[in-house]
């Protein structure tokens, strides 16, 4: 086979004819950079706190070995929350990156379309008027996002032929709508159950045991399989719904799937720690623009929510001494001055 | 005319309760250039969408090789049937080689995703369109005539008989529009069967072999421009008074507005 007279970005790896495979060796590189950033975390993190133990004893414990004292520390009160912070931050990141392909538009994150808002009235239905709590919560927080996803989906893509311009304004005028839901819903809840309420809106890692992991984890390896598929349809949807159609992909139904798939995502990870801001909006951008790949990409995505909840929580726990914040407040002030940054930024190039 | 890979039969196409055309018939012939024109919001567009199955039909059918369009796997009609539509998007940060491959889209699968026979599909698309050397430039850097050939390319790339073209060089200035066309008529020259829908007469008249005009939902007249370009036709499809004259450099006809409407 002669060479061809272009160079294609990346490697062909062939086996006969049946299969080959696409990798982008930038991509690669930029995936295990990210894994030893997300290790090197997480050590810190086990290693760290009140009772700190050397990152060579964190990986021997973690490992199967070290004394039964540390080793209760760190494989039943710490590596829970870890684990926990990044299933939740990977999952955000896979489900930003399909939404904002799905509207073309970086800011057509779950954060602005008003699934957490959803997710915020819903929880607090439960807690202020129906005095329930634990899993009626979590039921009532996927129900409110769910239904707020799909209403925003419908209201912006009926007819077909839908800007993600018209996404994002029609999930703004929704989040706003909710928010005075969730401002009246506190402002006549008695005092305890208003705490209660706000103490789940800021979405936190305190406290994570085994049993929260579990769960999340199941759903997460039922999901994450279908972002494989998923991937694919996306990089022809990305090229305008008519284009994808002429490629042969059903457009209409890969889009509700890919909904389905990232509002699954998002549902997960909030039944899990309730709403955690900004990832899903930052994680996809900051890895495109470090992979430098056409599109968003799903991997780097994933590994760059995991290194970004996990930093967050971090600093979360260690930046007030005697007094650790839920995460929700570090990722929402990071998030904020990113935004800040990427609206100034899409504004030059006239987008915004 | 002998037998049409593509043809609507008694279409009724409409948006919602908004109908365009009422009964629409048309034929596509096999190796022909057909443009396809008529006044704005003629339906035209309207008409093209049907035929590459993006427009259900409220009544009628649309055949691809005699066969409902509706009725066949949609990758199996992407492998016959190019689109290059109104208006696509290309990624951020995409190389215009990336973007040409992604034409190969209907002939890949999960474990298949670059063959032999594309890595050929894709050099001979940009081989046909000249776009060699601009392989590793982003797209969003290139030119408007440049980056209509790149989105050529990515449908060449998808090996089609059949290429449909919505409105190919509207944004483009004349040097532009006449080199797309030109690229167009050698690959119609080559063996594909083109449809177009073009807003300029005499870009039709030059370049088209089968001219379809239309007016408010239906076909005023169809065949070669030669043969009913008249300024008869012109008025009824356009209402504009005008002279056709033999163009001087290639003796189709040529579309003159009369000196005054008034």
């Amino acid at each position: 086979m002669s060479a061809a007279p272009y160079t294609l970005p990346g490697r062909v790896v062939r086996f006969g004819e049946a299969v080959s495979l696409r990798i982008q060796l930038r991509g690669v590189v930029v995936g295990l950079i990210l894994v030893a950033v997300v290790l090197a975390l997480s050590v810190f993190a086990i290693g760290t706190g009140e009772f700190a133990i050397p990152p060579g004893t964190v990986v021997s414990t973690l490992l199967g070995g070290g004394d039964p004292g540390s080793a209760f520390i760190v494989r039943e009160l710490r590596l829970p929350r870890v684990v926990c912070a990044l299933l939740v931050g990977a999952a955000l990141g896979v489900s930003g990156a399909v939404f904002q392909s799905l509207t073309r538009n970086p800011l057509g994150s779950p954060d602005i379309v008003g699934f957490p808002q959803g997710a915020a009235v819903g929880a607090l239905i439960v807690i202020t008027i129906l005095s329930g709590s634990g899993a009626a919560i979590t039921v009532g927080a996927l129900a409110g996002g769910v239904l707020t996803a799909f209403s925003v989906y419908l209201l912006a893509f009926k007819r077909g032929g839908t800007s993600g311009f018209r996404i994002v304004l029609i999930g703004i005028a929704i989040s706003y709508l909710l928010v005075s839901v969730i401002d009246y819903l506190l402002a006549r809840a008695r005092i305890e159950d208003a705490q209660e309420a706000t103490r789940w809106l800021l979405g936190s890692l305190n406290g994570r045991t085994w049993e929260d992991v579990t769960p999340l984890a199941i759903s997460l390896a039922v999901l994450v399989p279908l972002a494989i598929p998923a991937a694919r349809a996306l990089r022809a949807l990305e090229l305008g719904d008519d284009s994808a159609h002429a490629l042969g992909l059903r457009v209409e139904r890969s889009r509700l799937g890919l909904v389905a798939l990232a509002v699954g995502l998002v549902s997960v990870t909030t039944v899990a720690v309730g709403p955690i801001g900004f990832i899903a909006l930052t994680a996809p951008q900051i890895a495109r623009r470090v992979a430098r790949t056409a599109g968003l990409p799903l991997v780097s995505s994933a590994l760059m929510g995991a290194a970004l909840t996990l930093a967050s929580d971090i600093a979360a726990q260690r930046l007030v001494p005697d007094r650790a914040l839920p995460v929700g407040v570090m990722t929402g002030l990071f998030g904020g001055v990113y935004l800040a940054w990427l609206l100034t930024m899409e504004w030059r190039k006239g987008r915004g | 005319m002998s037998s049409s890979p593509l043809r609507a039969e008694a279409v009724t196409l409409a948006y919602d309760a908004r109908v365009v055309a009422e009964g629409l018939s048309v034929d596509i012939p096999e190796g022909g250039f057909t443009a396809i024109v008529g006044p704005n919001a003629c339906g035209k567009s309207t008409l093209l969408r049907a035929l590459v199955r993006m427009l259900k039909p409220k009544a009628g059918s649309v055949l691809l090789d005699g066969v409902e369009i509706s009725s066949l796997p949609t990758k199996q009609v992407a492998r016959r049937l190019g689109l290059l539509p109104q208006t696509s998007i290309a990624p951020d940060g995409i190389t215009v080689v990336d973007l040409v491959a992604r034409g190969r889209h209907p002939y890949q699968r999960l474990l298949r995703q670059w063959s032999h026979d594309d890595e050929r599909a894709v050099a001979e698309a940009m081989a046909q369109t000249h776009i060699e050397e601009l392989s590793g430039r982003l797209v969003d850097e290139l030119s408007g005539g440049q980056r209509q050939r790149v989105w050529i390319a990515m449908a060449l790339a998808q090996e089609t008989p059949l290429l449909l073209l919505d409105e190919p060089i509207t944004f483009l200035d004349i040097a532009h529009q006449v080199e797309v066309l030109d690229l167009c008529a050698k690959l119609h020259v080559e063996g594909r069967t083109l449809v177009a829908v073009l807003h300029d007469l005499n870009h039709a008249c030059r370049y088209a072999t089968h001219l379809i005009a239309m007016r408010d939902g239906s076909v005023v007249a169809e065949g070669p421009p030669a043969e009913i370009v008249t300024a008869e036709l012109v008025e009824a499809v356009f209402g504009l008074k005008c002279l056709v004259v033999p163009c001087p450099a290639t003796g189709a006809p040529m579309v003159v507005p009369a000196a005054s409407q008034q």
